[in-house]
């Protein structure tokens, strides 16, 4: 592993525990699963257009998370179902538009060489997604306990709920180089389930879920390389670890 | 008497449904406004349509500069969520840039002991989580307070110290309280007006015109009995 896959993997985990959290709490885990499902369409039309898919998919996971937001309080449609059938239809489309070795590294993920824009990418949006979480903490915190409350706290609620959406499909977009379209959600939520089982305060939680995420990524990478194996699929493996590992706790 | 809030031919409707139709009413500075009504009378969704989170037709006017403090109904919240009641606090002062110094005496005015504030919400007991949310509420420094059953989930005595707490400080800072209640005897004694949400029928003056036995159930659509304390 070159040092800058090492420093944008350990970057793009510290961003995957801290929205992980808020992910959790908010009781939208498989939103986000479903979610990462999105970006498959948009590495096919990048494939297809000979430009780099990790903006194809950003650009997908941007319309996705726009599309959540604005299903979100839309009491006459059960949301779940709605994102259910639409990224379902997603990874459908998407797998009709990449093939071969393609497919299974959008799907699982494959690190290989970054190119420098990449690079560039991953870490000012990892940067931008640990800013966010960092200075908004407690605005998503008063969001999560009561939206009637945090409107009256002075809290725009539907304009926070939708920097966080963005927030979390652009870290989707940064995992999908090394965990893939089917495996990043995973990244996201274990961290952060296991730091909820772990924790007794909220910087408790956040801590712990990003060295969960910083571990399992480390790990995982490390493991890959090891034993000659994709890297994605042991990233999710170590991170599962760690998780059955925090029911010895309590 | 300058007001605070003015409402004039509000009107909530979920899809078919008219939740709340041509609301008109007032409340004064400084004064309080009880809100009764059946289950399922629009209670909750007049105080929503109030403060923005749903959409209404008519017009709502708050006095210049208000400060609202909201203490909603017991939330459904994970047992498991890792935040705190400090937590929860901490992020209240920090939008609001205040000190830390307000903090210790907003929780014994209410009730709320250290190792309580420390325990994750989840956890709390109903009557401590609306301890917790009205200690939210008063640190915000609001002008008017509005509480949607406060003492629901309460016990007895801690009913009667929230109630005694709110008018005390009511009186101390001046601030105009909107709140839901059940508790007849409480809307009378501490109540400036009431409004009445009945299926197909509202109403709205000082408590000794509204709290009729009559009117009562005409609103409820059977026989209502409470008690009015003697002093």
């Amino acid at each position: 592993m070159t040092i800058e896959n090492l420093v944008l993997s350990i970057a793009m985990a510290i961003a995957a525990g801290l929205v992980g959290c808020f992910a959790v709490m908010r009781r939208m885990a498989l939103a986000a699963d479903a979610l990462s499902h999105v970006a498959l369409p948009g590495i096919g039309v990048a494939l297809a257009l000979h430009i780099n898919p990790i903006f194809g998919a950003a650009a997908m996971l941007f319309f996705g998370g726009l599309m959540v937001w604005a299903l979100e309080g839309k009491a006459r449609v059960a949301p779940e179902a709605l994102i259910g059938v639409l990224f379902s239809v997603a990874l459908a489309v998407g797998s009709m538009m990449t093939s071969g070795e393609e497919l299974i590294d959008a799907l699982f993920g494959g690190a290989g060489a970054l190119s420098w824009p990449e690079i560039l990418f991953g870490l000012v949006a990892s940067l931008a997604v640990i800013g966010f979480i960092v200075t908004q903490r407690n605005r998503l915190v008063v969001m999560l306990v009561s939206p009637d409350v945090a409107r009256t706290a002075g809290i725009d609620v539907r304009r926070l709920n939708l920097i966080y959406m963005q927030m979390f499909a652009l870290t989707i977009a940064l995992g999908l180089r090394f965990l893939g379209v089917l495996l990043m959600g995973a990244l996201i939520i274990i961290p952060a389930a296991t730091a909820k089982r772990l924790a007794g305060n909220l910087t408790g939680m956040l801590s712990a879920a990003v060295i969960v995420a910083v571990v399992a990524t480390v790990g995982g990478s490390w493991l890959a390389t090891s034993l000659h194996r994709e890297t994605g699929p042991l990233i999710v493996t170590v991170a599962a670890g760690c998780f059955l590992l925090s029911f010895l706790r309590r | 008497m300058d007001k605070a809030l003015e409402v004039d031919r509000l009107s909530v409707r979920f899809g078919k449904v008219q939740v709340l139709k041509d609301l008109s009413f007032s409340v004064a500075k400084g004064t309080s406004l009880a809100v009764i009504g059946p289950n399922g009378a629009g209670k909750t969704v007049l105080f929503q349509s109030l403060i923005g989170s749903i959409p209404s037709e008519g017009t709502i006017r708050w006095a210049p500069g208000v400060k609202i403090g909201y203490v909603p109904q017991k939330l459904d919240l994970e047992r498991d969520v890792p935040i705190t009641g400090d937590d929860f606090l901490r992020a209240r002062r920090s939008l609001m840039h205040g000190s830390e110094a307000d903090t210790p005496r907003i929780l014994e005015l209410v009730g709320i002991s250290k190792e309580v504030s420390e325990s994750s919400i989840g956890t709390l007991s109903g009557g401590q989580f609306q301890r917790l949310l009205v200690a939210f509420a008063l640190l915000g420094n609001p002008s008017v307070l509005m509480l949607d059953e406060p003492t629901a989930g309460v016990d007895e005595p801690g009913q009667k110290q929230l109630n005694e707490l709110i008018r005390h400080l009511q009186k101390e800072r001046g601030f105009t309280v909107l709140f839901i209640s059940h508790e007849l005897s409480v809307v009378y004694e501490y109540a400036a007006n009431v409004l009445c949400l009945g299926h197909g029928h509202t109403c709205f003056g000082p408590p000794r015109k509204i709290l009729t036995p009559d009117l009562l159930a005409e609103i409820y659509g059977t026989r209502v009995d409470y008690h009015v304390h003697d002093h």
